[in-house]
């Protein structure tokens, strides 16, 4: 694990007005997995097709294996195996002979090139299906099938983008597995772009999350959190409902509201405080749900349900890609 | 279990010395899709049947064809390729005819069918130069195209070989060669054309009939329309020979623009030998011409202009195609 394998500064990609990949800094170490969290449209593809030089930057630099793609992309694409989004094959060739061609274009003579097929192919669980065509093949053995062509250069870095995408949950559970057993044995860095944030979660060491061609933050799953949600981690939501006003008596609901949330926000810890349908979102670094209940409670107003949430990425997820950045 | 982790490796000291080019890797797996693919089989089949169709015509006119003090006499063998009896053209005509369709039919889908396979970004992620796809594939459908063109001008040799039991003389089987070399430069440069259009084009469809207008409108309607312009510009039958040598030049360069009339004018040459001029002649020119053939060196030399033009036609359509794919970013589909 030394040394950056993938070093990207000051990335810049833009189509006419629309700018899809904006000032992008990322480092991915040897021998790590890495994930590239971002929902659709977010920039993914496009910085893998640059970092294959596929497409040229139009401004920063890219350094893979510590060579330029736009450059030298040849003595890249030696190092890296790419998996596209949506893999293709010719299908009127056997498995293996798609497997063969490509070695055979990775300048491997044909004899080794057949032994190494057959050798992934078995590997990846396709040793029944190698000599049939792959028009034939499903979607799950097109995809093993995809990551053997990867793997059959003997790369330093494999980048795979969605690799699961259409894939039945068995199979990519499957697919997941094969992947982090095939980089630890070999000791390949693995660069895994998706959107499923329960695949990334499952397998990648390090995440990155991608939103509008930016890098919002990178980092393990728990450092994410706390970089993302800072101070406050948890979110305790709490049903209210006032007691029926007497003409005359105290102030209306919204006064009381107010009131709530002034309390509220004056306890330590808390940090925002929203209502929406009767429901408080009280967000606060430690585990207030006590102090929320008792101040509620003591302000004369009926709590009608008490929640709380840790943040997951899961909760990244919704509120960067989803919602949008909401609670500012 | 097998450890690929240590086989992999272990192969790493391979020899590489027994590895292919990958030019020759894709080179070899086009050539195969191709010969082995049903679009080829049909495009011969029917460039076979027709010119059987024509030797067939050939051979029975072959009597009337020779005259008593024919200049072409001595190129009997030649006659093979041309002669026709008005219901079926001749082998020449033949192939400048269905030569077009040969060339569109192997290279509109070269680009954009790998592109909605998915396999471009694929192929391209391997370490190899981009321009090493698109120039083997055009190695490649030009390979198989020679062959197959070289195959069917030796068979009508053979054939008529046979059947005339008449040897071609030296000079008749090296014109032939030329003009099947011309042929090839032909198909090459509507193969080249085609494959602008797929690269153009995202829909195989779309690029095949954008192909195949191309060809329609040189056949068919360029001709016309350059008897619509010059029609009204006419010099009478009184105008000085001066204007109507002016007029006919003109009339010939704006026809040379097609390529099929520069293919037609140098086949012409290359299998007529009494062909001396492709332009207009002067009286005062024929003057004094003994009637005879040219030589061969000759004639190479009358249609040099027009091979230059096809030539540069093909090498432009190349250009092209290959500056917007070496320029295109390779998205997956």
């Amino acid at each position: 694990m030394t040394g950056n394998i993938i070093e990207l500064t000051g990335l810049t990609r833009r189509y006419g007005q629309f700018t899809a990949v904006d000032n992008l800094f990322l480092t991915v170490s040897t021998g790590e997995i890495f994930g590239l969290l971002g929902p659709n449209g977010a920039g993914k593809s496009t910085t893998i097709l640059m970092m294959l030089g596929l497409t040229e930057p139009d401004s920063g630099t890219v350094r893979v294996c510590g060579l330029d793609p736009t450059t030298h992309p040849v003595e890249v694409k030696k190092k890296v195996g790419y998996l596209p989004e949506e893999v293709g094959f010719y299908d009127d060739m056997s498995g293996l002979r798609n497997l063969i061609y490509t070695a055979c274009l990775n300048g491997i003579p044909e004899s080794e090139a057949r032994i190494r097929a057959e050798k992934l192919l078995e590997r990846v669980g396709l040793a029944n299906e190698m000599h049939k065509k792959t028009g034939k093949y499903s979607r799950g053995m097109r995809q093993r099938l995809g990551l053997a062509d990867v793997l059959i250069k003997d790369p330093e870095v494999i980048i795979l983008d969605e690799p699961t995408l259409g894939i039945d949950p068995a199979g990519v559970r499957e697919f997941l597995d094969l992947i982090v057993e095939l980089s630890r044995e070999q000791k390949i860095t693995v660069l895994f772009s998706s959107h499923h944030l329960h695949q990334v979660q499952q397998v990648c060491d390090r995440v990155g999350l991608f939103v509008g061609g930016r890098l919002l933050a990178a980092g393990d799953v728990k450092s994410l959190a706390s970089q993302l949600f800072g101070k406050s981690p948890y979110t305790i939501e709490a049903g209210i409902d006032f007691p029926p006003a007497h003409a005359g008596e105290a102030p209306g609901p919204e006064e009381r509201k107010q009131a709530i949330r002034q309390a509220l926000l004056n306890t330590e810890g808390v940090s925002s405080v929203s209502e929406e349908n009767g429901i408080l979102q009280i967000a606060c670094a430690r585990d207030l749900t006590g102090e929320v209940a008792a101040a509620v409670l003591g302000a004369g107003i009926r709590l009608t349900s008490l929640n709380k949430r840790e943040y997951g990425l899961d909760d990244i997820y919704y509120r960067y890609f989803e919602g949008g950045a909401t609670n500012e | 279990m097998n450890n690929p982790a240590v086989t992999l490796t272990g192969l790493n000291n391979r020899n590489r010395s027994r590895a292919k080019h990958p030019f020759r890797v894709i080179m070899e797996k086009e050539m195969s899709d191709h010969l082995g693919g049903w679009r080829f089989i049909i495009l011969t089949a029917i460039i076979a049947l027709t010119c059987l169709g024509s030797l067939y015509t050939a051979l029975s006119n072959m009597g009337q064809a020779v005259k008593p003090n024919d200049p072409e006499g001595s190129f009997f063998f030649l006659k093979l390729f041309t002669i026709s009896d008005g219901t079926m053209p001749s082998f020449m005509v033949f192939i400048s005819f269905l030569g077009p369709l040969l060339g569109i039919g192997l290279g509109f889908d070269a680009i954009n069918s790998e592109h909605n396979r998915g396999t471009l970004s694929r192929i391209l992620s391997q370490p190899i130069h981009r321009d090493y796809l698109i120039n083997a594939k055009f190695v490649a459908a030009l390979a198989v195209i020679s062959a197959m063109l070289i195959v069917l001008g030796l068979t009508v040799m053979g054939a008529g070989l046979v059947s005339l039991g008449i040897p071609p003389t030296a000079e008749e089987f090296v014109r032939m060669i030329f003009f099947i070399l011309l042929s090839i430069i032909y198909v090459a440069f509507w193969l080249n054309l085609s494959i602008l259009f797929s690269v153009l084009f995202r829909q195989p469809a779309t690029a095949a009939l954008s192909a195949i207008a191309v060809w329609l409108f040189f056949t068919v309607f360029y001709p016309l329309i350059v008897n619509m312009i010059l029609k009204p510009m006419e010099p009478s039958a009184a105008a000085s020979p001066y204007h109507m040598v002016a007029f006919e030049q003109l009339r010939l360069t704006l026809m040379r623009v097609m390529p099929n009339q520069l293919f037609s004018e140098a086949t012409t040459t290359l299998l007529m030998p009494s062909v001396r001029s492709l332009g207009p002649l002067t009286m005062e020119q024929m003057i004094g011409t003994v009637p005879g053939p040219l030589p061969l060196g000759q004639s190479l030399l009358l249609v040099w202009p027009q091979v230059t033009g096809l030539i540069a036609g093909t090498i432009i359509s190349f250009v092209i195609s290959y500056i917007l794919f070496m320029r295109r970013e390779i998205r997956p589909r």
